[in-house]
């Protein structure tokens, strides 16, 4: 097989901002484009966004292809523009092959349908005849495990059992090319495992699959190539392993952020001002990422301060929004002095005991009389990601190592 | 493995039916037909008895008000009852029709946002769903035809198809046009029921068309306007056989029903494929 299965030429796709207001569009307001065109070209081009823009790429035969980006880059909407859910704006594809797609499972389920009669209703909508389905119902009956509730409603099966169902129907799709997107995300544990099992074997039987995911781990599992999209355009493509790296570096923060325009999270309109965070080594690199147990360096610029006394405190959150560690200057010190207008101030954390995962840090700043004056709240973030030697079982917020000692119980001295 | 071709492109402005593909699916279009039929009365006491339910009550309030009350009759001796059971007949078949034709869309947009078919289909489902529910209310009107002793002709049977076949053109067209506004126009939810209710007065439901002798303009109006005012009239004429099958009505009304079919399919066709973005 030598032409590609998939050929996408300069794909875009041109949403119009505000398509949401203008689903509700007055007909008056259509009268009014209709009788004035120049009106409605002005309208049209103050809100235009391409959700997908010149991108090419090609798909060979039995390839599994994993789609990342960041929300918003426009996975979905190539997914549902190869679907043919949405036509492009231009652009053009060729298909050398059936595509089915599932972009959510259990769609078209009806509450009020048995198991039996669901599997035939998905399955038809999934592009399944009507034999196929007969064909494959007792494996997808098995795959289900929903053998004793067939002949009952839907709408009484356990969240569990639905997702599985749903599934379990999607699985035994047999295209040419077949398209996920993030369906993977559902359901408990096992359960993901056994799809992602079943996603490995349809990729394996000579399939053509295209996969869009954020779990960066399911993706290196499953697709040997990767696309990575950015803006609505292919930022790179290529092998698995280097895509996502790529992918996640472009991901993390620098390390720094200028506040000096920073109001997503601003309170506090005081004389003082924070004008940067950063987070660095022990050396004054700054950086993002951190090993276990390797010192941080939080370093909070303070503008506006010149000979006042100041209190400065530093947040920690996890990414569960809850409070790990604060860094208050009014308990480690007797109050801080600055000496001179624009003053850097460092906080080390000798010794990082926080668990893996992303932080975000919070920086608060108050006179010497604990009034408050600045306040930016998750401005900066950072990772903890331990190397492999320092990896272990860990639960819990903060990691830290404890003496363990072993001795006879009295107990036993006694008999 | 058959190799084929499938170009994916940005949409001329009216693209041709594709009737293979439409073939194709004919799998989902049932099992969609069957999931509307079955679901329709699940968890109801009274089950498909609601298909007949309507018409006998509306049958025996209708006959109280406009034939005892306002001395509308039938125009031409047959009892008003039953008179006015055949026009309900295909008045609840058109109305149902449109109402849910033209919801469709709408109703199924979790389907449409998410899976590809042609979507000539919802709205298709719905206009056959209706069918099931005609059959059975058909048995009453069957049980009155003892009752009264009314024998069809053969020319009435052999022109049921027709009838049908115009009420269903005329109702798809509608139902084709106001699906595909009702994506972009919520309007139409709310329009519907009140359009419906002015419809059925311009309708010989409740009166014979001879009421209408005497204003000619209205009437004819009514004959190019409104298609369904032709099936009804002479399904009366067909089924009951008091008055002559007006072959020159029926042309009418389906050259009519084709029209609007073909304008509704044209409108139909040149929004679909923004369906998805919209709705």
């Amino acid at each position: 097989m030598s032409k590609p299965i998939i050929e996408i030429e300069n794909i875009g796709k041109k949403y119009r901002i505000g398509a949401n207001k203008e689903r509700y569009l007055s007909l008056r307001d259509e009268i009014s484009n209709f009788v004035s065109p120049a009106a409605r070209r002005a309208r049209a081009a103050k809100g235009e966004f391409w959700a997908l823009k010149n991108v090419s790429f090609s798909v060979k035969e039995g390839e599994a292809v994993g789609i990342i980006g960041r929300n918003g880059a426009g996975k979905s909407t190539l997914l549902k523009v190869l679907s043919q859910i949405t036509p492009p704006t231009e652009g053009k594809i060729k298909l050398r092959g059936r595509i089915a797609s599932l972009l959510e499972v259990g769609t078209g389920f009806h509450p009020e349908l048995t198991g039996r009669e669901n599997i035939y209703l998905n399955g038809a909508i999934l592009g399944m005849t009507r034999r196929e389905i007969a064909r494959k119902f007792d494996e997808i009956v098995a795959f289900a495990e929903v053998e004793k509730f067939l002949d009952t409603p839907v709408k009484r099966y356990s969240s569990g059992m639905y997702v599985r169902l749903a599934f379990a129907v999607a699985a035994h799709l047999e295209p040419e090319i077949l398209v996920v997107d993030e369906v993977l995300a559902v359901g408990d544990a096992e359960f993901q495992k056994k799809c992602l099992g079943k996603m490995g074997d349809v990729a394996k039987s000579g399939r053509t699959v295209l996969f869009v995911s954020h779990n960066m781990g399911a993706i290196s599992e499953l697709c040997p190539t990767c696309v990575h999209l950015s803006k609505g355009q292919v930022h790179s493509t290529g092998c698995s392993k280097d895509v996502i790296a790529g992918y996640l570096e472009s991901n993390q923060s620098s390390g720094r952020i200028d506040l000096t325009a920073f109001d997503a999270d601003r309170t506090g309109d005081g004389p003082m001002r924070v004008t940067s965070l950063a987070t660095s080594d022990a050396q004054g690199r700054i950086k993002a990422s951190f090993d276990y147990g390797e010192p941080i360096m939080f370093e909070v610029e303070v503008d506006g301060a010149k000979g006042r006394n100041i209190t400065l405190a530093v947040t920690v959150r996890n990414n569960l929004g809850n409070i790990v560690i604060q860094f208050n200057s009014a308990n480690d010190t007797d109050g801080l002095k600055l000496p001179s207008d624009l003053s850097k101030i460092g906080i080390l954390l000798p010794d990082n005991i926080l668990v893996d995962g992303k932080y975000y840090v919070t920086v608060w700043l108050g006179d010497g009389m604990n009034i408050l004056n600045d306040r930016a709240g998750d401005c900066l973030s950072f990772a903890v990601e331990s190397s492999s030697q320092k990896q272990g079982r860990v639960f819990g917020c903060v990691r830290v190592g404890a003496e363990w000692t072993v001795e006879p119980s009295p107990a036993a001295a006694d008999t | 493995m058959i190799e084929q071709e499938y170009l994916i492109a940005p949409p001329k402005r009216l693209i041709a039916i594709n009737w293979k593909e439409l073939w194709r699916y004919r799998d989902l279009f049932l099992v969609l037909a069957w999931r509307d039929i079955s679901v329709r009365y699940k968890q109801t006491a009274l089950g498909v008895l609601w298909a007949i339910f309507q018409p006998i009550v509306n049958m025996v309030i209708f006959t109280f008000i406009f034939n005892r009350m306002a001395g509308i009759g039938s125009g031409d001796g047959t009892p008003y009852p039953i008179f006015l059971y055949v026009g309900q007949l295909f008045w609840i078949y058109y109305s149902g029709t449109l109402t849910n034709a033209s919801n469709s869309l709408v109703t199924n947009a979790q389907l449409i946002q998410k899976v590809y078919f042609p979507r000539l289909i919802i709205p298709a489902t719905a206009a056959t769903t209706g069918l099931v529910d005609l059959c059975i209310s058909a048995l009453i009107l069957a049980g009155m035809m003892v009752y009264y002793g009314f024998v069809p002709s053969l020319v009435g049977i052999a022109i049921l198809p027709v009838l049908l076949l115009t009420a269903v053109l005329s109702a798809m067209g509608l139902g084709l046009f106001l699906s595909a506004i009702n994506v972009k126009y919520r309007d139409v939810r709310y329009a519907l029921p009140f359009f419906i209710q002015t419809l059925m007065y311009v309708t010989p439901v409740i009166y014979p068309v001879s009421l209408l002798d005497k204003h000619p303009l209205a009437k004819g109006l009514m004959l190019w306007l409104n298609p369904i005012s032709g099936v009804i009239s002479n399904a009366r004429a067909g089924i009951l056989g008091k008055s002559p099958v007006q072959w020159d009505v029926l042309a009418i009304s389906l050259s009519v029903s084709i029209a609007f079919f073909l304008f509704g399919l044209y409108y139909f066709r040149s929004t679909e494929r923004y369906f998805a973005d919209i709705a």
